[in-house]
């Protein structure tokens, strides 16, 4: 008998843990094209803006070891778009979409959720903190996410306009001291659950050029490269509020991906750089982690969900691995 | 027709001059295929640490063995080295066909294929259709040396006439195609022109063929990682028919454009007039676009 891959989003049940992660699947649209998205848990879509968005010049994109660093600058339709085209399409096709919001004040964000909020069948809203935040003392590049007090102050603004049965979502940057006190804030602020990890800041040289390989010169790093600091970000968070539900992204590209950041305590895990190479991974993934789990014996995967943190002598008795 | 995504199996790897030519069993591929399109491809095994794909434009489908698909490429990186080492029977993932074909003329025309490097692969599957509407194909052909040049020979043998340019006169007329083309389109009196070529081709080309009123459609090799639409990695400043310059991915949008839709100025730049640059209003009425 298959496994049960039923999970939740917070008070919402998901078909499958195994989700698409931001700006990695557009609004599901090219995807679709391959797989059958209405059976991926959710889709999470691109950051939506305010306004349409051109993005960033090109070279956006540098092939790293085991990694991808980009730098696209959140090309976007905008909200008025994506209302009117994006998320209707997603629904007709059975699809549950997670959007995700980005903005520059935390005027936008509460903006962009009060727009969300009108429209029908948003399944839940994952807050973009990996933007620069425009009034926060003038610092460039100093994100949302970078620092408590701001990253609470958009959840706050989120959670004040958006409908109360919309679950949100604040999506977490592994470039901090101590992501526990971000998470601690967003939820303290009202979040439902905590996603994590988002790109981690790098830059590459073109040796030939002898110039930075990108156009904005630095990008962010994803892609199997940073799978252990996504799952360090979760194991830490889940240890702190072990109660929170967790969506885990960050180098997933097989199965077993999945398996261990749910063992380090993610409800879901986002598949997003590996979609950019296999573009039917998702299904592929889910497949995997059946198999995964019927290897084990598991039933149910809302079991394995944060298991790595029992004490290793019940693991093992678990297992009867011990002798 | 929708791409799909398959594994197919490499049937033949030839050395074409200073290219490499292979040929994959892909007949989903192959029936979907028109001229114009490319297939992406996943290099370095299944484990592999390089996770862009590899983006090729389709030189030719042939019926045998069900169906296949070549493509030609040169080795750049570690990517294109990795493919370049794979022999017959290795199996390959492919995507594919992926983006917009080449339009081609209702009626018959004299129509002008210009080609630079492996750029002038997707041109011969393109003469065989234009062949099939009654359209004459002339070729001109460019690289920098004449082991650069691909396909003179069959350019020569299916095209009304082949004009070849080497930058080091090793094979044809020395200069670059852009140099030959003013004589070629009056000599083959062209209607339509068809590229593929660097965007400083691509940009010669649609100039000179705004001058004479003549359309330009141009197919830009810009690097891709997905080749599917989801990386936003190959967008370049394209003008669409309401006058509004929008950022467009080369993969779903193109790879295929008409040339003086695209500002081949403003190409790896983000133009102040394009819908969402930086200081962009959307409430304000749309200015000129006389760039």
């Amino acid at each position: 008998m298959p496994a049960d891959l039923r999970t939740r989003l917070a008070h919402v049940e998901l078909p499958s843990p195994v989700l698409t992660a931001a700006g990695c699947a557009g609004a599901g649209r090219e995807l679709a094209q391959f797989i059958d998205i209405a059976r991926v848990g959710a889709v999470i879509t691109k950051s939506v803006t305010l306004e349409p968005r051109a993005g960033n010049p090109v070279p956006r994109l540098a092939e790293t070891p085991s990694g991808m660093l980009s730098a696209g600058g959140l090309q976007g339709p905008g909200i008025d778009a994506f209302l009117q085209r994006d998320l209707p399409w997603l629904l007709s096709r059975g699809a549950r979409a997670v959007v995700s919001i980005a903005g520059h004040t935390a005027r936008e964000y509460a903006e962009l959720a009060t727009r969300l909020s009108d429209a029908a069948g948003v399944t839940a809203i994952e807050v973009n903190l990996g933007c620069p935040d425009a009034e926060g003392g003038g610092r460039p590049g100093r994100l949302f996410a970078h620092d408590p007090a701001s990253a609470g102050q958009v959840v706050a603004a989120v959670r004040g306009s958006g409908r109360w049965d919309i679950p949100v979502f604040a999506k977490l940057s592994p470039d901090v001291t101590d992501i526990v006190a971000v998470a601690r804030a967003c939820v303290t602020a009202g979040a439902d659950g905590l996603s994590m990890i988002n790109t981690l800041p790098g830059m590459a040289i073109d040796v030939a050029t002898m110039r930075p390989t990108l156009a904005a010169v630095h990008g962010g790093l994803s892609g199997p490269a940073i799978r252990p600091v996504a799952v360090r970000c979760v194991w830490q968070v889940r240890e702190a509020l072990p109660d929170v539900p967790l969506i885990g992204a960050g180098g997933v590209r097989a199965g077993t991906d999945v398996l261990e950041l749910m063992l380090a305590g993610a409800s879901m895990v986002a598949v997003g750089t590996a979609l950019f190479h296999d573009p039917s991974a998702c299904a592929r993934i889910q497949r995997e982690l059946e198999e995964e789990l019927l290897a084990r014996g598991i039933d149910r995967v809302a079991d394995i969900i944060g298991l790595a943190h029992q004490p290793a002598v019940f693991a093992a008795d678990r297992h009867g691995r011990l002798s | 027709m929708a791409p799909v995504q398959v594994r197919g199996t490499v049937l033949t790897v030839r050395r074409v001059d200073a290219y490499i030519a292979m040929t994959v069993v892909a007949p989903a591929i192959a029936t979907r295929f028109r001229p114009g399109q490319f297939i992406a491809i996943a290099v370095g095994g299944a484990q592999t640490s390089m996770l862009a794909r590899r983006a090729f434009a389709v030189h030719d489908v042939r019926p045998d063995h069900g169906g296949t698909v070549e493509f030609v490429f040169a080795v750049t990186g570690p990517g294109t080295g990795w493919l370049a080492e794979c022999r017959s029977r290795d199996v390959l993932d492919v995507v594919g066909p992926l983006g917009r074909p080449f339009p081609v003329p209702r009626d018959p025309a004299s129509c002008l294929l210009v080609g630079v490097g492996a750029g002038s692969a997707p041109l011969f599957a393109l003469a065989a259709r234009l062949a099939e509407r009654g359209c004459q194909a002339d070729f001109l052909l460019g690289a920098p040396s004449a082991d650069r040049v691909f396909g003179a020979l069959t350019a020569r043998r299916t095209g009304r006439s082949a004009v070849i340019t080497t930058a080091d006169g090793s094979l044809g007329a020395r200069g670059s195609v852009t140099d030959m083309l003013a004589t070629v389109v009056q000599q083959a009196r062209t209607d339509v022109i068809y590229g593929c070529a660097p965007v400083s081709v691509l940009r010669a080309v649609s100039a000179l063929a705004g001058r004479y009123a003549i359309p330009v459609q141009a197919l830009v090799a810009e690097p891709m990682a997905c080749g599917t639409g989801i990386c936003m990695g190959c967008v370049l400043p394209v003008v669409g028919t309401d006058g509004i310059t929008r950022m467009v991915r080369a993969c779903v949008d193109g790879p295929v454009f008409r040339g003086d839709h695209v500002r081949w100025d403003d190409v790896g730049t983000i133009p102040f007039d394009a819908l969402g640059a930086p200081g962009w209003k959307p409430r304000q009425p749309e200015a000129g676009h006389a760039g």
